[in-house]
């Protein structure tokens, strides 16, 4: 199992990137040090509520965050063995679409209305240099055809507004993958879309992923999509990530207090809950953040370590680390391979 | 004896908006049937779940109900009286009795008025009140929602989202209402504020004895929230029965197929994916017989069975004890064996259940009526004792059944390369 | 489109009809239409003939179909002051209104929506607010005022162009002050709506998906952006034609520009009533047709007018 694992190749490295706003309010710490990885054909959920920097982190990623009011202050964005962070703005327009691509949240303003699908696929096939000209059309068609879209030939001169919104999210899809990009960021493509059609495109994003190999960020507050599609999960909260893992132990196992909150207070769809968790009151603002651990006014574990100091990562086991100061005393619990793991990070 | 009456009853309720063309002589060139032809009805204390994908219906049904809508045929009762003949002090009546919640507490509330004045603006619009009385209520109600009395004279602009649908909850109980419409009241929220008002929402619930009519597209939230469920497809309800016993043993194939497509809260559970094919035809020109056929895996399975679903409309009827749908599977005129109807059912065991209520239901002769259902009630009895026994997580081991068409894929949640240790 | 282009036609026709009813209605309004057209030294016979040609004498429907007739025909009155037929003298100074109509307006448009693009990709830049001071200058000082103030730097004291008067049509010199005060305001309000829709649109999803794509920054600002963001200034096309026509009015006379809006003040003074109703009706007939061209330019470029 771990020698498959080993032989995929690292798509996207993300170190200690801090993405930062600067208005009247003061530094708005939107992004705040965030590191992960994303091996070809994994998909990695990073899970959080609106306002934790999630959105950010994904436009960070393609250096599109509103600019300039927000700038990358600090860390790294290795993509195919490049930081590109390094390069000029200029060259950037081959990063985006051959690279690193995104599906955005709404099919319905996605689109641009003034021109057909064929016209919006055409351009974005045209910027690849092995397409003849003529064959752009064609190519077009393919795109569509791969994208499950009956009749692409006479849906290539549909403007949007004369699509449905499962079949304009397909279309976003091809426009997305059209310069074969090594990570599709979707940022929660879903939400707008039926539950039958959600699954119809979710379905295809995991065959798309099959076919090319490439790696997905799922960017969602959702942990059902989460549950379905993803191989490790990142959970943020107020810029940080609070816990990640693989999937099945993060909802077997959730070591951070709010991850297990969060899962514990949606009602589930498959069994009778009788009181759903809550969790009471408000994130903190990302301009006025507290020293310590961030989740400490909503934390029914808090003592007063966490309002002095922010929690270290501990680990849970393979690629499985929580920031919470509640398993400081619980060095005992933990197994002595990942002890060891522990005092090598420590030392590093 | 008014009072004998259900609080809500609606008839036959049918919406139809006409499409025309042409701007000055318009033709008519048929009708969006939003609503066709729709019968429910809410007690006391009750809430009913409406299910649907968009353009199924439940707002327009929601919307009639709330009197914005005028219906094109049937009648919608508030304690017997027909709410769209109201008049004078019977309307008032009713509109105090009758409130709604909205999705959206951005634009739900209106910015310039006071957190004060929009809570008593029903009791003072529709019931005769002392100023000091309006306070003291206002007072009541802030505290109820877990907001402070001192927030009266606020504008909404100071709340946050959660906050403000508090409000809006506040606003809509202030004149002691019977029914308060919820339109997903809590999808524009975050989610770690949602389990804080459907908790809400359920604690006031049992203190003001208050039904909801419930409008959601989060199957879930449903589950949770609702005592009765409703589902609604191209205007009309398909499947209508006690919550659990629906989520249990969904009946329909189109709710067999929106539950299947709901998203897992384990990635263990195992699902069978029934992948519909194609989008909701459009309501203008619904297809033939039941409206679903098109799209329908069972009758797609089943040639003899699809002739008479293109054929036929099928009516609601009961197909086991209070559990109402409207399929041709379920009236005895299915040739479709067992098998071929297994497909659509979760688990293999869920299946198995399933299969054995269908059973029942077919040897007890069907024809869906309440007295020969006896037998299939018991087995119904029986299957559920079975899977009271069985703890969701074991169910692991799936049973095979065999995908009767290629458009039912049955995958496991689980990815191949599994790196976590035991 | 078709049915939509029809439609508009059909409307159009009925504002046209509008107009010829609400001039009818004015002149009899406004007391004896025989004193209104004839000048002070007409005969007896002269009363006689007028009012016969008119129809004075039958009924008040019966007038107006003969109006209608004659207004069809061609035959809209007599101008007593420059002695020919009153759509004459007007058609015959319309060329000139034409030129400098046409001239500022397709400058105007050009200068407004450049500067709107502009300040609106240079946002809270130095440019944005030098945009904003001339946007603000340009809507708010009168015509007439502008029209002076410009005749008196360029043309008195610098002695670069000529103070008023039209020379040949290339002569391009006696356009700048004319059009400049013309078009200040057209440039003005362009801009200003320009500016705001292509902030609107340059943050919206498919700008961010254009750039997701890799679309190089021109691409998505001309291609993606400008099209949706002249959606906006183009609904005020109507009102900017109609503006340059009412403003010829004022601008014509100081700069004694021989066009319409000339001839139709001359015409005022002069109290020659059959001028003053044809400007009119030909005035109202370019603004209808202003209008239908705009919609029709309208739904071409948005694909959701034309297909409904």
């Amino acid at each position: 199992m771990d020698a498959t694992k080993d032989t995929r190749r690292t798509a996207l490295k993300v170190e200690d990137l801090h993405t930062y706003f600067f208005n009247r309010w003061g530094t708005v710490k939107a992004v705040d040090g965030i590191s992960f990885e994303l091996k070809e054909g994994e998909t990695l959920g990073i899970v959080g509520e609106s306002g934790c920097g999630k959105t950010m982190t994904a436009l960070s990623l393609l250096r599109l965050h509103p600019q300039p009011a927000a700038q990358i202050i600090e860390g790294k964005i290795i993509l195919d063995g490049e930081d590109i962070l390094q390069i000029p703005e200029r060259d950037m327009r081959n990063v985006r679409g051959p690279k690193i691509s995104m599906i955005l949240q709404d099919p319905q303003t996605s689109l641009n209305p003034v021109y057909t699908v064929g016209n919006q696929l055409i351009e974005t096939l045209d910027r690849r240099d092995d397409i003849l000209k003529s064959d752009l059309r064609k190519e077009a068609e393919e795109s569509l055809r791969r994208v499950r879209v009956a009749a692409p030939e006479r849906r290539l001169s549909d403007f949007p507004h004369q699509m449905s919104g499962g079949m304009k999210q397909r279309v976003i899809g091809a426009i997305a993958m059209a310069g074969g990009p090594k990570v599709i960021i979707a940022d929660e493509p879903t939400t707008a879309l039926d539950v039958t059609i959600q699954l119809q495109y979710l379905r295809l994003l995991k065959d798309l992923q099959a076919e090319t190999g490439m790696g997905i960020i799922f960017i969602t507050h959702d942990f059902g999509i989460v549950a379905r599609m993803c191989d490790k999960v990142a959970v943020m909260y107020a810029g940080r990530i609070v816990e990640e893992g693989p999937v099945r132990e993060i909802f077997n196992n959730p070591s951070h207090p709010y991850t297990e909150a969060l899962i514990g207070s949606v009602p589930k769809m498959e069994e009778k809950t009788d009181r759903l968790y809550q969790i009471d009151g408000q994130p903190p603002q990302l301009y006025a953040l507290p020293v310590g651990c961030r989740f400490t006014n909503r934390c029914q574990y808090a003592k007063s370590k966490c309002v002095e100091e922010y929690p270290r990562r501990f680990s849970f086991g393979e690629n499985h680390y929580a920031s919470c100061w509640r398993h400081d005393d619980s060095w005992d619990k933990i197994p002595s391979s990942t002890k060891e793991e522990i005092t090598q990070m420590l030392e590093a | 004896m008014a009072s004998s009456a259900p609080l809500l009853e609606v008839k036959n309720l049918k919406k139809h908006f006409p499409v025309t063309k042409g701007l000055l002589l318009q033709k008519i060139l048929g009708h969006v049937k939003a609503v066709d032809g729709v019968d429910f009805t809410i007690t006391e204390g009750e809430t009913l779940g409406l299910v649907g994908e968009s353009g199924c219906g439940k707002t327009t049904t929601a919307k009639t109900v709330l009197k914005l809508e005028t219906p094109t045929e049937g009648s919608v009762e508030v304690y017997g009286k027909n709410v769209h003949l109201l008049k004078g002090a019977d309307l008032k009546e009713y509109r105090a009795t009758v409130q709604a919640v909205f999705q959206d507490p951005w634009s739900s509330l209106s910015p310039r008025m006071r957190v004060r004045d929009i809570i008593s603006e029903a009791l003072v619009a529709n019931r005769k009140v002392t100023k000091e009385e309006v306070d003291a209520r206002v007072a009541e109600l802030l505290s109820q929602v877990g907001l402070h009395p001192f927030q009266a004279p606020l504008f909404p602009h100071e709340f946050s989202g959660g906050q403000r649908q508090r409000i809006a909850v506040a606003s809509s109980l202030a004149s002691y209402p019977k029914l308060i419409m919820l339109d997903e009241p809590v999808s524009a929220l975050d989610v770690s504020i949602r389990a804080q008002i459907m908790n809400m929402l359920v604690d006031l619930q049992q203190q003001y004895n208050v039904a909801y009519l419930l409008v959601a597209h989060n199957l879930a939230t449903v589950r949770y929230m609702a005592h009765k469920t409703a589902v609604m497809y191209l205007g009309k309800i398909v499947e209508h029965s006690e919550t659990e016993d629906l989520f249990k043993f969904p009946l329909h194939p189109y709710t067999n197929a929106l539950f299947s497509a709901a998203l897992p809260s384990h990635p263990d559970i195992l699902t069978t994916e029934i992948v519909l094919q194609g989008e909701v035809p459009s309501p203008i020109n619904p297809p033939s017989g039941c409206s679903f056929h098109p799209r329908c895996p069972a009758a797609l399975a089943d040639a003899d069975l699809m002739k008479r679903c293109q054929g036929e409309t099928p009516v609601l009827a009961e197909a086991a004890p209070g559990h109402e749908v409207a399929c041709h599977l379920y009236t005895g005129g299915a040739t479709g064996s067992v098998e071929t109807t297994g497909i659509l059912f979760k688990t293999g065991l869920e299946a198995e259940q399933a299969a054995l209520k269908f059973k029942a239901a077919q040897a007890a002769g069907i024809g869906a009526t309440v007295a020969s259902a006896e037998d299939a009630s018991r087995a119904v009895e029986a299957s559920r004792a079975a899977s009271k026994a069985q703890v969701k997580k074991e169910a692991v081991s799936r049973n095979e059944t065999e995908p009767a068409k290629g458009n039912v894929e049955t995958t496991e949640a689980q990815s191949e390369d599994d790196t976590i240790e035991g | 489109m078709q049915r939509y282009v029809l439609f508009r036609i059909g409307q159009s026709l009925i504002a046209m009809l509008g107009v010829s009813m609400l001039v009818f209605a004015l002149t009899r309004l406004s007391g004896s239409i025989v004193d209104l057209y004839l000048p002070i030294e007409a005969t007896p016979e002269d009363f006689e003939r007028m009012t016969k040609y008119w129809g004075l004498d039958k009924p008040l429907y019966h007038q107006y179909l003969l109006y209608m007739w004659k207004l069809v025909q061609g035959d809209w009155g007599e101008s007593w002051k420059w002695q020919q037929p009153a759509l004459q003298v007007v058609l015959n100074k319309f060329p000139n209104t034409l030129q400098i109509s046409v001239f500022t307006f397709f400058i105007s448009t050009a200068l407004g929506i450049f500067m709107g693009v502009f300040t609106a990709i240079k946002k809270d830049t130095g440019w944005d607010y030098v945009g904003k001071v001339v946007a603000l200058m340009g809507q708010a000082l009168p015509s007439f005022w502008q029209a002076i103030m410009l005749m008196w730097v360029f043309a008195v004291v610098l002695g670069w162009l000529p103070t008023s008067g039209k020379g040949e049509w290339y002569e391009w010199k006696y356009y700048i002050l004319p059009s400049i005060t013309l078009g200040s305001w057209n440039v003005a309000a362009l801009m200003r709506i320009t500016r705001s829709t292509m902030l609107d649109v340059l943050d919206s999803e498919y700008v961010k998906m254009a750039r997701i794509k890799g679309l190089p920054e021109w691409k998505v600002t001309w291609k993606h952006c400008l099209r949706n963001a002249a959606i906006a200034p183009l609904t005020l096309f109507g009102g900017l034609a109609a503006g340059l026509l009412t403003g010829s009015v004022i601008t014509e006379t100081v700069f004694a520009w021989p066009g319409v809006g000339f001839v139709a003040i001359q015409a005022v003074n002069a109290r020659d009533y059959a001028v003053v109703q044809a400007a009119t009706i030909f005035f109202s007939a370019i603004l209808i047709f202003a209008y239908l061209l705009v919609d029709i330019l309208y739904a071409y470029l948005d694909p959701r007018i034309r297909y409904d």
